[in-house]
């Protein structure tokens, strides 16, 4: 496997998606190749890093108007 | 019926008449995740036969990452995380169990900010346009970044630099990374959502994690967002 093949692979090796055998090539690939390893540790990285992100807080109006428009869905009344 | 569904009481229990109460605390009540995973199927099906405290609990819950997503997707705002709980509520009988609860909700949600981006941006971006080669794909920017990013950047300047990073994608890049990488949706999940085939989703995804580290790391050397 070539640095072109490692790129189109990437994805599917990163998401443990591949075959066994394409996985084993693309794997001596990096042995001896340090820009595709470079390339394969930042997307992983960057994955990691884009999605650490917390959930939004709801502010109190956000959540109060939401919850106000279930109440009407609902057809509930409050206590 | 909440209070014994969270209490891990057998059965339907009294009614949960403090509903409302629960609706006008400012702060929402989360539950370790064994918790979520172990009661949210009793939630559902509670839910589904009209309990609306425990489809409360089950917004409660989700309301932030909903929120996140529909935020991420259409740059603002609140409408339309509204607007996919009150159609996952009207909809809930339409839930079969064949996928988490959470799965379904993220693709309402998907589905419903899509929409509000394709009426802002009538014409502007197709999800069934065909995908590019991979001629273009090698990265240019090749350069060991060092110090990782997490210990150059404080936590907060990292989360204002990833959503710069994701508000400045193409939308049809941007719902791909969103449901694959973000909200781990499968890459089936994705598609289904998506109304695209797999290898779509597949050929978007590597585009975008590609373009992602690039940005990132011209971000990263240069200090400013690309």
């Amino acid at each position: 496997m070539n640095c072109k093949g490692v790129i189109r692979e990437l994805s599917n090796y990163i998401d443990g998606d591949l075959d066994p055998v394409v996985k084993q090539e693309l794997e001596r690939h990096l042995e001896h190749c340090e820009d595709c390893t470079m390339i394969v540790d930042q997307t992983k990285k960057t994955i990691e890093i884009l999605c650490g992100s917390q959930p939004v807080s709801l502010s109190t109006d956000v959540r109060s108007r939401l919850h106000a428009k279930l109440r009407d869905k609902t057809g509930q009344k409050p206590t | 019926m909440l209070n014994a569904i969270l209490t891990g009481e057998k059965g339907f229990g009294t009614p949960f008449w403090g509903f409302w109460d629960t609706l006008s605390a400012s702060v929402p009540h989360p539950l370790p995740p064994t918790i979520v995973r172990d009661d949210e199927h009793l939630l559902v099906a509670a839910a589904r036969a009209s309990d609306a405290a425990s489809f409360e609990e089950l917004v409660n819950r989700y309301e932030g990452k909903i929120l996140r997503l529909t935020r991420n997707i259409t740059g603002n705002h609140e409408d339309a995380m509204q607007d996919a709980f009150l159609r996952a509520y009207a909809h809930l009988k339409d839930f079969h169990e064949d996928s988490r609860f959470y799965t379904w909700l993220v693709r309402i949600a998907a589905n419903e900010a899509l929409m509000r981006l394709r009426k802002r941006r009538p014409n502007q971006f197709s999800l069934d346009e065909p995908v590019e080669g991979d001629n273009d794909l090698m990265p240019r920017e090749l350069e060991d970044w060092g110090p990782t990013p997490e210990q150059k950047y404080a936590q907060t300047e990292i989360q204002s630099i990833v959503g710069e990073l994701i508000d400045r994608l193409e939308p049809e890049y941007r719902i791909v990374f969103l449901l694959r990488d973000f909200e781990e949706l499968s890459t089936q999940e994705t598609a289904e959502a998506l109304g695209i085939s797999v290898p779509a989703v597949k050929s978007r995804l590597l585009r975008v994690r590609l373009m992602l580290r690039e940005k990132l790391h011209r971000h990263y050397r240069q200090g400013a967002p690309n």
